[in-house]
C-alpha cells in the first residue's frame, strides 16, 4: 500500500505546486509555461508506476512505466529497425509525396473558379471519410513492404492538405489583389508575392493535420501485411504474444515520433508565419 | 453550396469517369489471365511475358479482352457500379427479404459501427467540453493540460488500439462496444476540445466588461454569454469529431478477431481474397459518415437559425 | 505630351449590375486633371468618389463614355505604371518588413537590387520612416503603416498618385500631421494628385481644385477652384478665405443631398 499512498501523495503535492506556479509572478516565464505541463506528465507517470506496483497489476494487463523503460532500453535495435520501417520509409515519403502532391494540384485547381467549387465540397467531404479503409486495397496493390504504406499514407494526407491549400490560396483580400492589379503584376508574380505568403498559415494547418495521419496511416498499413519488422508489425503480433512491455515500448516511440514530427512543422510554422496574428498574440 | 452543384457534379462525374478509365489498366492482367486459362487467344501468350510488358501495350495488343477486365469476380479495381450492385447485394436487397439483421447484412454492420460511433461520440465530445471549461477557467489546467492535450493527438491511436482491446478482454469486460468508443472517443474529443476553447473564449473583452458592470455571477456570464458564443465553433468541432469518432470506430474494428462492424467487414474481405466486400464495406463507410456529418449540419443550421446567428 | 491633362474623362457612366437591381454609380462625370495639380473629391457614401479613382486606375471598366490617363487608356497607364495607388487601409503585407513592402513594386516591375536599396532608403526619408526599415507593420501603429503605404506608392517613378481616403481610418490628431507631411511630400516631387476624402476640413486644406460629388446617380455637382496660396501652414485653417472654400464645398455637399 506504500506505492499507492506515496503516489497520491506526490499527485497532491505535484498538484499544489503546479497552482502557485501557474498563478505566481513568474507564471509567464518561459521556464514555467515548461515545467507546469511536464511536472503534469511526471505525475502520470508516478501515479502509473505507484499505483501498477501497489495494487500489484499482472504486466500482462498493463506494465510500469519503469518496466517499460527496461524493455525500451534492452531492445533498442528491434525499436530503432522498427521506426525506420515504419516512421522514415513509410510515414514520411507518403506525407513528402501527399502533400506535395496536394500542394501542387492545389495551385493548378486554383486557376479555374469552377473546378475550385467543385472540388472544395468534394475534398472537405471525403476528408470527412474513414479513409484507413482502403489500407488493405492498397497494400495488395503495392505489396507488403513500405511503398504500399507510403501510399496509404499519400491518399491520408492528400485531401486535408489540399483544402487547407485551396482555402489558404483564396484568403486574399479585394485590396491586396487590387494593389498587385496597379502594379501590373502577373499570375506568377501575385502568386509568389502575395497568394502563397497569405496562403502559408493554412497550408502549415494542412501539414499538421498530414503529420498525424501519415503515422496513423503507416501503422494501420501494417496490421494488413508487413514484412516482418515495423511499428504496426510489432505491435499486432507483440498484442498476439502477451509482450505487452514491448508493445508499450512501440506506443512510446510511436508517441514520441509523432510529437517530433508535430513539433518540428509547428516549428517551421513559427518561423515562416512569424507575423499571423495567431503566431503573434502572447509573444508580443 | 446550392449555387456551385454543377460544379460538384462536373468533378463527381469526371472522378467517376476518370474511375472507369483506371479499371482497363489495374485489371487487365488478371483479365489476360483468366482468358488464357479458359483458351482464348492472348498477346503475348504467357503470363512471364506479359509481367514484362506495361499495362497498356498489354490493353493495344489485346483490344478485344478489355472488356473482360470491366467484369471480373475479384478485380484489383472494381468499377464504381460493381461496388454498388455490391452494395446493394448486402443492403437492399438483404432487407426487402427480411434478412437486414444477418451476419452478412452490411445494415447490420453498420448499425454496430453506428452504435461504437455514437458512444465513443458521446464520450469524446463530453471530454472534450469538459476539459475545455476546465481550461478555460482555470489556468493551472490551461497550463498543464492543452500541451498533453496537443501531444496525444500526435500519438497515433492506433498503436494503441489493439492493446486497448487485448487488455479489456483481459480485465473480463464483455464484446468490444467498449474499447471501440474508448477509442473513438479519444480521436473525438480533441477537435471538440479545441473548438470549445476558441468558443468559450471568443466573447470580445467589452462583452464581458459589460455583464461585470451588472455584477453577474460566473455562471451568469457563463450560461448567458461564453456559452452561446460558443455554439458556433462547437457546432464545427462536433462535425469534425463525429468524421474522427468514425475513424476510431472503424480502426477499433481491424485488429485481428473482430467479427462485426464495418472494419472487421474489410478486414475479412481482405482476408478471403473479396476484393469486392472490401470494396462494399468502404462505400458503406462513406455513406455512414456523410450521413452522420450531414444530420450534424443541418442541426447546426437549424440551432443557428433559432439563435439568430445565421 | 506637353500641357495635356494628366487625367481626362468625358462623359463617363458607370452602372453596376447588383442583386437589387442596376446601380448607376458614375453619371455623365467630364473632368480634366492636369499635372502637378492636387485633386480632391468629397462627398457623401455612394457618390462614385472612389469608383471614379478606381476606373482611372483600370479597377473598374466604365459603361460608357471615355477616360484617358497620360493620354492613353487607363489599362494602358497601368501596365506602364503611370500611377500609385493609396488605399484607404495600408494594406501593408504583415510577412514583409517594411522595407520588405516598400520594396515590393519595385521587385515587381524589376528594378535592379541596388536601385531598390537606393529608392528604399530615399522613400522611408521622405516619409519619416528612416530606421523602421526592419520592423513589421503590426508592430507599427496605423499612421506609421499608412505612411509605409504611400512610400510604397512613391517608390516607383509613377507621376500620378491616386489616394482613396487614405487617412480615413486615423484620428484626427495623426491626420493633420500626415496632411502637412502630404503637402510637403507634393511640394517636393511634384506629383498629380488625385485623393478621395470624406472630410470637409482636409480636402480644402490639401487641394488646388475641390471636386464635389453627389449620389444617386454619382455625379459631379461644384469644382471649386481653391484661391489658397501653395504655401500652407496649418494655421490657414482659421483664415477667412479657408472658411468660404468650406462654406462653398458644404453647401455643395447640401445641395447634392436636398432630395433625400
Amino acid at each position: 500500500m506504500g506505492w499507492v499512498a506515496f503516489a497520491l501523495i506526490f499527485w497532491v503535492a505535484a498538484w499544489l505546486a503546479n497552482i502557485r506556479l501557474a498563478n505566481g509572478r513568474w507564471s509567464n516565464r518561459q521556464a514555467v509555461r515548461i515545467a507546469v505541463p511536464l511536472l503534469f506528465g511526471i505525475t502520470l507517470l508516478v501515479l502509473w508506476e505507484g499505483l501498477v506496483r501497489g495494487l500489484e497489476v499482472s504486466p500482462v494487463i498493463l506494465p510500469a512505466p519503469s518496466r517499460v523503460a527496461q524493455t525500451f532500453a534492452a531492445s533498442t535495435e528491434t525499436l530503432w529497425g522498427d521506426f525506420r520501417q515504419t516512421v522514415l520509409k513509410g510515414a514520411l515519403s507518403g506525407f513528402a509525396i501527399g502533400c506535395s502532391a496536394a500542394f501542387l494540384t492545389a495551385i493548378i485547381i486554383d486557376r479555374s473558379a469552377f473546378l475550385t467549387a467543385g472540388l472544395l465540397p468534394v475534398g472537405n467531404f471525403v476528408a470527412a471519410l474513414p479513409i484507413v479503409g482502403i489500407a488493405p486495397i492498397l497494400v495488395s496493390w503495392f505489396g507488403f513492404d513500405w511503398q504500399s504504406k507510403a501510399a496509404v499514407v499519400v491518399v491520408m494526407v492528400f485531401f486535408p492538405m489540399l483544402v487547407n491549400t485551396v482555402q489558404g490560396l483564396r484568403e486574399t483580400d479585394a485590396m491586396q489583389r487590387d494593389l498587385m492589379r496597379t502594379y501590373a503584376a502577373g499570375y506568377v508574380q501575385t502568386l509568389l508575392k502575395l497568394r502563397l505568403p497569405a496562403a502559408l498559415p493554412f497550408v502549415f494547418n494542412g501539414l499538421k493535420i498530414a503529420t498525424t495521419l501519415a503515422l496513423i496511416g503507416a501503422i494501420v498499413a501494417e496490421y494488413f501485411g508487413s514484412p516482418t519488422r515495423g511499428m504496426g508489425f510489432r505491435i499486432s503480433t507483440g498484442v498476439g504474444a502477451l509482450a505487452i512491455d514491448l508493445v508499450w515500448a512501440e506506443i512510446a516511440v510511436a508517441a514520441m515520433a509523432g510529437t517530433a514530427f508535430y513539433g518540428a512543422v509547428a516549428w517551421i510554422e513559427r518561423r515562416a508565419t512569424f507575423w499571423h496574428p495567431s503566431q503573434r498574440s502572447g509573444s508580443r | 453550396m446550392r449555387g456551385s452543384l454543377v460544379q460538384v457534379l462536373t468533378v463527381l462525374a469526371a472522378i467517376v469517369g476518370l474511375w472507369y478509365l483506371a479499371v482497363a489498366p489495374m485489371n487487365i492482367r488478371v483479365a489476360l489471365d483468366l482468358a488464357e486459362r479458359s483458351g482464348a487467344q492472348v498477346v503475348p501468350a504467357t503470363a512471364a511475358e506479359r509481367q514484362a510488358r506495361p499495362a497498356w501495350q498489354l490493353m493495344l495488343a489485346n483490344p478485344g479482352l478489355i472488356a473482360q477486365a470491366y467484369r471480373l469476380d475479384r478485380p484489383r479495381l472494381p468499377t464504381p457500379d460493381q461496388v454498388g450492385r455490391e452494395l446493394w447485394k448486402t443492403t437492399g436487397r438483404m432487407a426487402l427479404r427480411g434478412r437486414a439483421w444477418s451476419k452478412r447484412s452490411l445494415i447490420y454492420h453498420g448499425w454496430v459501427t453506428l452504435r461504437s460511433t455514437f458512444w465513443g461520440f458521446l464520450l469524446g465530445t463530453a471530454a472534450g467540453i469538459l476539459i475545455a471549461v476546465a481550461i478555460v477557467y482555470s489556468r493551472v489546467a490551461d497550463m498543464s493540460l492543452m500541451p498533453w492535450a496537443i501531444i496525444s493527438q500526435t500519438v497515433p491511436i492506433v498503436a494503441l488500439a489493439p492493446m486497448i482491446i487485448v487488455v479489456s478482454a483481459q480485465l473480463g469486460i464483455q464484446g468490444r462496444a467498449l474499447p471501440k468508443a474508448i477509442i473513438s472517443a479519444y480521436l473525438c474529443y480533441f477537435p471538440v476540445l479545441v473548438g470549445m476553447v476558441k468558443g468559450l473564449r471568443s466573447p470580445a473583452p467589452s462583452q464581458l466588461d459589460l455583464l461585470r458592470t451588472y455584477d453577474a455571477t460566473g455562471l451568469q456570464s457563463f450560461f448567458k454569454l461564453r456559452v452561446p458564443a460558443s455554439i458556433p465553433y462547437l457546432f464545427t468541432s462536433l462535425k469534425v469529431g463525429i468524421a474522427a469518432a468514425l475513424v476510431g470506430t472503424i480502426v477499433g474494428e481491424l485488429p485481428t478477431g473482430a467479427i462485426s462492424g464495418l472494419g472487421a467487414r474489410i478486414l475479412i474481405g481482405d482476408q478471403f481474397g473479396t476484393p469486392l466486400a472490401i470494396w462494399a464495406a468502404l462505400a458503406a463507410a462513406a455513406i455512414l459518415a456523410g450521413g452522420l456529418v450531414t444530420v450534424l449540419d443541418i442541426a447546426q443550421r437549424l440551432t443557428l437559425r433559432r439563435m439568430g446567428m445565421a | 505630351m506637353g500641357s495635356a491633362p494628366a487625367i481626362s474623362a468625358r462623359n463617363l457612366d458607370l452602372v453596376f449590375q447588383t442583386r437589387d437591381g442596376p446601380v448607376h454609380a458614375l453619371s455623365d462625370i467630364s473632368l480634366d486633371i492636369h499635372r502637378g495639380e492636387f485633386v480632391s473629391f468629397i462627398g457623401p457614401s455612394g457618390c462614385g468618389k472612389t469608383t471614379f479613382l478606381r476606373v482611372v486606375a483600370d479597377l473598374e471598366q466604365p459603361t460608357g463614355g471615355s477616360v484617358t490617363v497620360n493620354g492613353v487608356s487607363p489599362a494602358e497607364a497601368r501596365r506602364a505604371r503611370a500611377y500609385g495607388y493609396v488605399f484607404q487601409a495600408a494594406g501593408l503585407y504583415p510577412w514583409r518588413s517594411i522595407a520588405g513592402n516598400v520594396r515590393l513594386p519595385l521587385e515587381i516591375m524589376g528594378y535592379s537590387r541596388a536601385e531598390q536599396a537606393e529608392r528604399v532608403a530615399r522613400v522611408l526619408e521622405l516619409v519619416e520612416l528612416t530606421g523602421f526599415e526592419k520592423k513589421f507593420p503590426w508592430q507599427l501603429s496605423g499612421g506609421m503603416q499608412q505612411r509605409a503605404s504611400i512610400a510604397r506608392a512613391l517608390a516607383f517613378d509613377a507621376d500620378i498618385l491616386l489616394m482613396d481616403e487614405p487617412f480615413g481610418a486615423l484620428d484626427e490628431i495623426v491626420r493633420d500631421r500626415l496632411n502637412e507631411e502630404l503637402l510637403r511630400l507634393w511640394e517636393k516631387t511634384g506629383k498629380t494628385i488625385g485623393f478621395v476624402t470624406h472630410s470637409i476640413p482636409e480636402a480644402v486644406y490639401l487641394s488646388t481644385r475641390i471636386v464635389v460629388m453627389s449620389p444617386r446617380p454619382g455625379r459631379v455637382t461644384d469644382v471649386i477652384d481653391s484661391p489658397l496660396p501653395r504655401e500652407r501652414p496649418l494655421e490657414i485653417r482659421d483664415s477667412p478665405e479657408f472658411l468660404k472654400v468650406a462654406h462653398r464645398v458644404r453647401e455643395g455637399l447640401r445641395a447634392g443631398h436636398s432630395y433625400d
